[in-house]
């Protein structure tokens, strides 16, 4: 067993967090707030503005629900593939070289006509970036990360999307270091798709399970 | 009690609002500019991730409440920053260096070059355990009944609240990880045994939508007790 310590009898205070806020120092407009911050890193040799330009540049341009779409693709047309993938994901991703930060241990899960699933982060908003990009804000919104794990149907409702009575719903809220991604059900009429074309069918809701894939008649 | 940023369940937020197609990555410039201040300052590697979430935990409520995302991730990392001694209140209240950072801490400085690779890497936290699980998968447990770090009064944990006192059911296994109650602190990785649990909407909520819906959390060995 891992021994944790012993809860002490006088329980430390969180002395320095709860007494000391900085942040109320900084300017109160957000766009200024960062660039004090950036100016005194950068002055100080902490920071490198060519490095921020990169870091932004990778998640605008690099990274992005295409990563996932192209294994949701291949795994509808490839059932080995997709076998792999539900068994050892990080294996499968790191193989691919599509591992990386919020993206370190990657769990796949399927839907199918009895479940569908749906990831939340009710205690902060992890996501699997490497795979999908940056979270975008309804993701990372209070309503969300409240509502998703006591009313999922109706927030799916909210997103136009309902189920069946008897697909049951299964939510994984996303409390440790284990990202999740949803494998959504290959739509009908698709058999003659090749990947490029299935992989157009996914969107990037569908692989957080508050949306479907398109249909190939919604394609333009 | 339990800190503002523990959510799941919570009544009063509104419809979710889906967001447009086409809407841009960082909506606003300042928003990408904080994500890289964030994760460059990050580097430095004066703090980990538990920490960096428990600095936001640890906002005002009001401010929590009232702050956007990046908001939120910038007053933690001003607070970081002024906590770890690497800026100083003067130079926060100033938006200036007033002096210069050690030579060791600027070395550490992420270079451009090293940007993709770094974040291609990433830093897992699965880590060797050297004692076999407490629980298989199938077997029934009871989370704790108090959602509060055992340790430090108000300190980082990621039992919600929502699924503390619960009787849900191993799923899955996921071998050693860090922990993040001792991580936040400073206070070792102290890796336990990672299981993801199940439990049924009709054991969590008094008004379940559909009872037999679940909600899946991933929980450390230590919030949970054979049922």
């Amino acid at each position: 067993m891992t021994k944790n310590k012993p809860p002490s009898s006088t329980p430390a205070v969180d002395h320095g967090h709860d007494h000391e806020h900085v942040h109320t120092l900084l300017p109160p407009e957000p766009a200024l707030r960062v660039k004090a911050l950036e100016s005194i890193l950068v002055e100080k040799g902490l920071v490198d503005p060519a490095a921020l330009d990169a870091i932004i540049d990778f998640y605008e341009r690099e990274i992005g629900p295409h990563i996932g779409a192209g294994l949701v693709a291949r795994a509808w047309a490839d059932d080995t593939f997709r076998a792999a993938l539900l068994a050892d994901a990080d294996a499968v991703i790191d193989g691919l070289g599509h591992g990386g930060r919020q993206g370190e241990h990657v769990v796949v899960v399927e839907n199918t006509p009895s479940v569908h699933n749906m990831v939340v982060c009710t205690l902060c908003s992890c996501y699997p970036w490497p795979l999908l990009g940056i979270p975008p804000a309804w993701y990372k919104s209070d309503a969300y990360r409240s509502r998703a794990v006591r009313e999922p149907r109706a927030v799916l409702a909210e997103f136009g999307v309902t189920l069946p009575a008897d697909t049951s719903i299964r939510v994984w809220d996303s409390t440790a270091e284990i990202r999740y991604l949803v494998l959504p059900m290959r739509p009908e009429g698709t058999a003659s798709m090749d990947a490029a074309e299935l992989a157009a069918l996914v969107n990037r809701d569908a692989m957080i399970g508050t949306g479907l894939p398109l249909q190939p008649g919604d394609m333009p | 009690m339990t800190r503002i940023h523990d959510m799941g369940g919570r009544f009063g937020d509104g419809p979710v609002i889906p967001d447009d197609a086409g809407t841009a990555v960082f909506p606003k410039e300042w928003h990408g500019r904080a994500l890289a201040l964030t994760l460059a300052a990050g580097a430095l590697g004066r703090w980990n991730i538990d920490a960096s979430r428990h600095m936001r935990e640890c906002l005002p409520p009001a401010d929590y409440a009232g702050f956007g995302y990046y908001e939120k991730w910038l007053a933690g990392l001003a607070n970081l920053l002024v906590a770890q001694g690497i800026v100083s209140i003067d130079e926060i209240a100033a938006g200036k260096a007033l002096s210069d950072a050690d030579t060791t801490l600027r070395d550490r400085c992420l270079a451009a070059a090293a940007v993709v690779p770094t974040l291609q890497r990433g830093g897992p936290s699965a880590r060797p355990i050297d004692t076999p699980p407490r629980f298989a998968v199938g077997d029934a447990v009871m989370t704790r009944t108090i959602a509060e770090n055992r340790n430090i009064a108000g300190g980082h944990t990621r039992l919600p609240a929502y699924a503390a006192g619960r009787r849900g059911v191993i799923m899955l296994q996921h071998g050693g990880h860090v922990f993040p109650d001792s991580n936040a602190h400073s206070d070792g990785e102290a890796p336990e045994h990672l299981y993801t649990v199940s439990f049924a909407a009709g054991d969590l909520w008094q008004h379940a939508e559909s009872p037999d819906d679940t909600v899946c959390l991933d929980l450390w060995d230590s919030y949970l007790e054979q049922a």
